[in-house]
C-alpha cells in the first residue's frame, strides 16, 4: 500500500530544484552582448586558466599556472617579451588582446572531470571568461571542451594525449598544441626497431583509462608494423601503487619488451616496480630485457629517479631544445622562477600566446571568428619548429621529441636527453584514421 | 607452479604493510574504541620521514664547476653534501645510500609525539562521541595532514630508493629447482617482509610479556574494572596509541623504496587496511595479522592475467568481495571477539 506524501514542503522543494534545472541552460546567453558569450566591453579581458591546483597532478597544474602568467606579462608588454619576440607571427603588439588589457581568473580542475567542468563553469558565468585553456589529463580536457562548445567559448587544451581529444571526441571550439598517442608510437617505433632490433616480443601494463587505452593501441600497433608481436596486455586500475602483482607475470611470459602505458604517479611506481624486479638485467631469447614508457614528463622522470636512466620514451617539447623559442621561452621562465619550465609549461604557454593571437589576427573575440583564424594556421618559433593548426581535427602538427632517460644527469632538471626529433611527417595522420575515427567538430558556437 | 609461488611472495610484502597498519588500527579500536582513520596519514607520515632524512643527509653547498654553464647560460655549480665534509666522500656516500634505514631512528620518536599529539590533543575529546563523529574527525584530519605534506614536499612521488648492498634481485628459482630466473624476488622486498615479522612479533611480546602489555590486554577486556583497581590506564591507552602511530610509522619508512612517497600513499593503503581489520574481526590482534596476509595473498592472486582474462576487473574488487563473504558467514570476521561494536 502506497502512502500519499504531499506536503506543501515538499512540493516547494520540488518546485525549486525544477526551476533551478529550467533556468540552468540560460547561462550560456546570460552574458552575451555582442552575439558571443562573455564579449569584453571594458578596457580588459579575462582568461580562465584552469589546471590542477590539487590531487596528484598538482606539480604539474603549478607550472602550468606559472606559465600563463608569464604569458599574461608578455601579453601586456611587461618583462621580456618571451616567445612574442621569436613567434613567426607578428600580430600581438604586447599591448594585451585588441588593446584589451589581459587578466586572468583560475580554477581547480583536480583531475576530476566533474570538478574540472564546475571550475570551468563558474569562471564561464561568474568571471566572465572569454577563453578556458589548461589541464593535465585527457579525460578532463574532453569533459572542459564539450563544455566549452555547449557555452559557446574557446577551449585550448592544455597537457592532454589521448587520441580522442582531437579524434572522438574533438569539438570545434576546442583546440590542441599538445601531441597524442599516435604520435608517440610513430615517432618511437623506428627509434626502438633501430635500437632493439625488430624481432621482439612486448608486453604491455596499461592504465585503465581513456588515454591508457589510446596509447597501448597507438604503441602496439607501430611497433607491430615494424615486426614486433604483442604477447601480452593488461590493464592496471589508475589508483594502483605497487605494481608488483603485474609485473612478476612479466617473468613468466617470453616477452623481452616492457611497454608501460602509464602517466604520473603510475609510471614512477610501475616503472620502480619493474627495475626492482631486475627486469633490465634479464635476458630473454638471447636479448637484453627492456622498457619503454611512451609519454615522458620531466616532472615525473624526476619521481622516478635514476630508474628512468636510459629508457626510451616521447616527449612534446624538453627545455635543452635550442632553437631560438626555445631558448627564448627557457631564459624568461628560468629567469622568473629559477629552474627550467616543464613541457606542460610550454603547451600552456603557447597555447595562451596562439589565441591571443588568433584573437588579434581576427580582430574580433567571437568564437567563431577565432576558429577561423586558428584552423589551417602555420606558425614557427615556438620551440617545435614549423606547426600547423590542421582544421579538419584542430591538432597541432609538428615535429615529436624521442628521449632516453640521462645516463649522467648534470643536475636535477637534466634527466632527459633528446635521442632524435621525428619529422612531422612521419607522425602525421588522415583526419579519418582509424585511431580517430568516430566523431565531428560540429559547427563552431559563439554562445549567446 | 612457479607463477603461483610469486605471488604468493608479492601477497606477502603488500600483506606485511596491510597488517602492519591493520595491527595498529586494531591496538588503537581495542584500547580507546576509536576508529582511527587517520592511520593511513600515519603510514604515509612514516615515509615521508625517509624523505626528509634523506634531504637532510643530502643538504649540500653549491661549488662551481669551472668551464661548465647551467641552462640560463650561468656558470654551473655542483651540490656537495656536508656530510662529505664533516665524514669524506665515501663514507659520506655510505651514509645517505642508507638513509632509509636510518630513519628509522627519527620515525620512532617522531611517530610516537605526532601519536601522542594527535591523542592528546584531539582524539580524547572524541571518546565519549559516536563513532561517526570519531571517523569523521579522524578523516578529516588525515587530510589535513596529508594536504601539509603535499605543501611542503609538493604531488610528485619522491624516491626514497633503498641501499645499494639491498638493491637487485634473490633468484629464488634456482635455489628450490625452478630455472634460473623464473621466480626471482627483490632483495627489498624481503627486507620489508621480515621487518614485519620482528615488528608484529615485537608488538606482541610487549603485550603478552611485560606488566604494561598485561594492564593493557586487561584494559581492552575490561577497561572500567582496570580503573577500580587504582591504575591510570588513560595514560597507557595514550602510550599505546603512540605506539600504534611507530608501528604505522616504521611500516611506512620501510615501504619508502617499494612506492616513491607521495602525500597520498596513506589514503591509499587505509581503506584496505581498515577492511582487513574487520575482515580480521574489530579488536582481535591475530586477526587483523592474520587478515592482513591473507588479502595481500588473494589480491595478488587477482592481479595475474590468467586470471583476468576471466574475470576482467577482479583484481578492484577481490578485496571487497572476501569481505562480504566473509561478513555473511562470519559476522564478527575471522577471528572477532563477541561484544565488540555490538552494543
Amino acid at each position: 500500500m502506497s502512502k500519499g506524501n504531499l506536503t506543501r514542503r515538499g512540493v516547494l522543494k520540488t518546485g525549486a530544484v525544477a526551476g533551478a534545472g529550467l533556468a540552468l541552460p540560460t547561462y550560456l546567453s546570460a552574458a552575451g552582448h555582442e552575439g558571443f558569450t562573455n564579449a569584453p566591453t571594458g578596457s580588459t579581458v579575462t582568461l580562465g586558466f584552469n589546471v590542477p591546483q590539487s590531487g596528484p597532478y598538482a606539480d604539474e597544474g603549478a607550472d602550468e599556472l606559472r606559465a600563463y602568467e608569464l604569458a599574461v606579462e608578455h601579453l601586456n608588454g611587461e618583462g621580456d617579451g618571451g616567445m612574442l619576440n621569436t613567434f613567426s607571427s607578428k600580430a600581438l603588439q604586447g599591448n594585451g588582446i585588441l588593446g584589451k588589457k589581459v587578466e586572468y581568473v583560475t580554477g581547480d580542475t583536480q583531475t576530476k572531470s566533474d570538478a574540472a567542468r564546475a571550475s570551468a563553469k563558474s569562471m564561464i558565468e561568474k568571471d566572465g571568461a572569454i577563453m578556458i585553456t589548461g589541464g593535465s589529463s585527457s579525460g578532463v580536457a574532453v569533459a572542459v571542451q564539450a563544455l566549452c562548445q555547449e557555452a559557446g567559448v574557446i577551449f585550448m587544451a592544455g597537457l592532454t594525449h589521448s587520441n580522442d581529444t582531437t579524434g572522438k571526441d574533438k569539438k570545434a571550439n576546442g583546440f590542441r598544441h599538445f601531441f597524442n598517442s599516435y604520435m608517440s608510437g610513430a615517432a618511437l617505433a623506428p627509434v626502438l626497431a633501430a635500437n632493439y632490433g625488430t624481432d621482439r616480443k612486448a608486453y604491455h601494463l596499461t592504465a585503465d583509462y581513456n588515454w591508457g587505452y589510446t596509447t597501448e593501441e597507438a604503441v602496439r600497433s607501430s611497433t607491430e608494423a615494424m615486426g614486433w608481436e604483442t604477447v601480452g596486455t593488461v590493464l592496471t586500475p589508475l589508483t594502483q601503487t605497487d605494481f608488483s602483482s603485474y609485473i612478476t607475470p612479466v617473468l613468466q611470459s617470453d616477452a623481452d619488451v616492457l611497454v608501460l602505458n602509464h602517466y604520473g604517479g603510475n609510471m614512477v611506481n610501475s616503472l620502480t616496480n619493474a627495475v626492482q624486479f631486475g627486469l633490465r638485467d634479464r635476458q630473454v631469447n638471447g636479448k637484453n630485457f627492456e622498457i619503454v614508457v611512451p609519454l615522458y614528463s620531466r616532472l615525473m622522470a624526476k619521481g622516478a629517479g635514476a630508474n628512468v636512466k636510459g629508457i626510451f620514451g616521447s616527449t612534446n617539447w624538453h627545455w635543452s631544445l635550442q632553437d631560438e623559442g626555445s631558448k627564448a621561452f627557457v631564459q624568461s621562465f628560468g629567469t622568473k622562477y629559477g629552474f627550467p619550465p616543464s613541457q606542460a609549461a610550454h603547451t600552456c604557454y603557447v597555447q595562451a600566446l596562439l589565441y591571443a593571437d588568433a584573437v588579434e589576427r581576427a580582430g574580433s573575440f567571437a568564437p567563431c571568428a577565432v576558429v577561423e583564424a586558428l584552423e589551417g594556421f602555420e606558425f614557427d618559433g615556438m620551440g617545435n619548429g614549423p606547426t600547423l593548426y590542421r582544421a579538419e581535427d584542430h591538432q597541432c602538427f609538428k615535429d615529436v621529441l624521442v628521449v632516453k632517460g640521462k645516463e649522467n644527469p648534470s643536475s636535477e632538471f637534466d634527466l632527459l636527453e633528446i635521442v632524435e626529433v621525428t619529422p612531422v611527417e612521419q607522425v602525421t595522420y588522415e583526419p579519418d584514421h582509424p585511431q580517430f575515427a568516430g566523431g565531428a567538430l560540429g559547427s563552431c558556437n559563439n554562445g549567446a | 607452479m612457479d607463477a603461483i609461488i610469486l605471488q604468493i611472495l608479492n601477497g606477502l610484502d603488500k600483506g606485511s604493510a596491510y597488517a602492519l597498519i591493520a595491527l595498529g588500527l586494531t591496538l588503537i579500536f581495542g584500547t580507546l574504541g576509536v576508529v582511527n582513520f587517520a592511520h593511513g596519514a600515519l603510514f604515509m607520515i612514516g615515509a615521508f620521514c625517509a624523505v626528509t632524512l634523506s634531504r637532510l643527509l643530502s643538504l649540500s653547498h653549491e661549488v662551481a664547476i669551472p668551464g661548465q654553464v647551467d641552462f640560463l647560460g650561468n656558470p654551473a655549480t655542483r651540490d656537495v653534501p656536508y656530510v662529505y665534509d664533516i665524514f669524506g666522500e665515501a663514507a659520506g656516500a655510505a651514509i645517505i645510500d642508507w638513509s632509509v634505514p636510518l630513519a628509522i631512528l627519527l620515525a620512532i620518536p617522531v611517530m610516537i609525539a605526532v601519536g601522542v599529539i594527535m591523542e592528546r590533543g584531539l582524539i580524547k575529546h572524541f571518546y565519549k562521541r559516536p563513532h561517526a563523529d570519531q571517523i569523521l574527525v579522524t578523516f578529516g584530519l588525515a587530510i589535513v595532514l596529508q594536504e601539509i605534506i603535499k605543501y611542503y614536499y609538493g604531488a610528485n612521488p619522491i624516491p626514497a630508493p633503498a641501499p645499494q648492498a639491498f638493491v637487485g634481485s634473490f633468484d629464488f628459482g634456482a635455489l628450490i629447482g625452478f630455472e634460473p630466473g623464473t621466480i626471482i624476488y627483490p632483495y627489498w622486498r624481503l627486507v620489508y617482509f621480515a621487518f614485519a615479522v620482528v615488528i608484529i612479533g615485537a608488538v606482541f611480546a610487549f603485550l603478552q610479556f611485560t606488566t604494561f602489555g598485561m594492564v593493557v590486554r586487561a584494559g581492552m577486556a575490561d577497561r572500567e574494572t582496570v580503573g577500580l583497581l587504582g591504575i591510570n590506564i588513560d595514560k597507557r591507552f595514550t602510550i599505546m596509541f603512540g605506539l600504534a602511530a611507530a608501528v604505522a610509522g616504521l611500516a611506512g619508512v620501510m615501504y619508502a623504496p617499494i612506492t616513491s612517497p607521495n602525500y597520498h600513499m596513506g589514503m591509499d593503503f587505509l581503506v584496505l587496511s581498515f577492511v582487513v581489520v574487520v575482515v580480521g574481526g574489530m579488536g582481535s590482534l591475530p586477526g587483523a595479522v592474520l587478515a592482513g596476509f591473507l588479502l595481500g595473498i588473494l589480491e595478488s592472486f587477482a592481479s595475474m592475467r590468467e586470471v583476468l582474462e576471466i574475470v576482467p576487473g577482479l583484481n578492484q574488487i577481490i578485496i571487497y568481495l572476501v569481505a562480504i563473504v566473509i561478513l555473511l558467514t562470519r559476522p564478527r570476521g575471522l577471528m572477532g571477539r563477541k561484544g565488540v561494536m555490538e552494543d
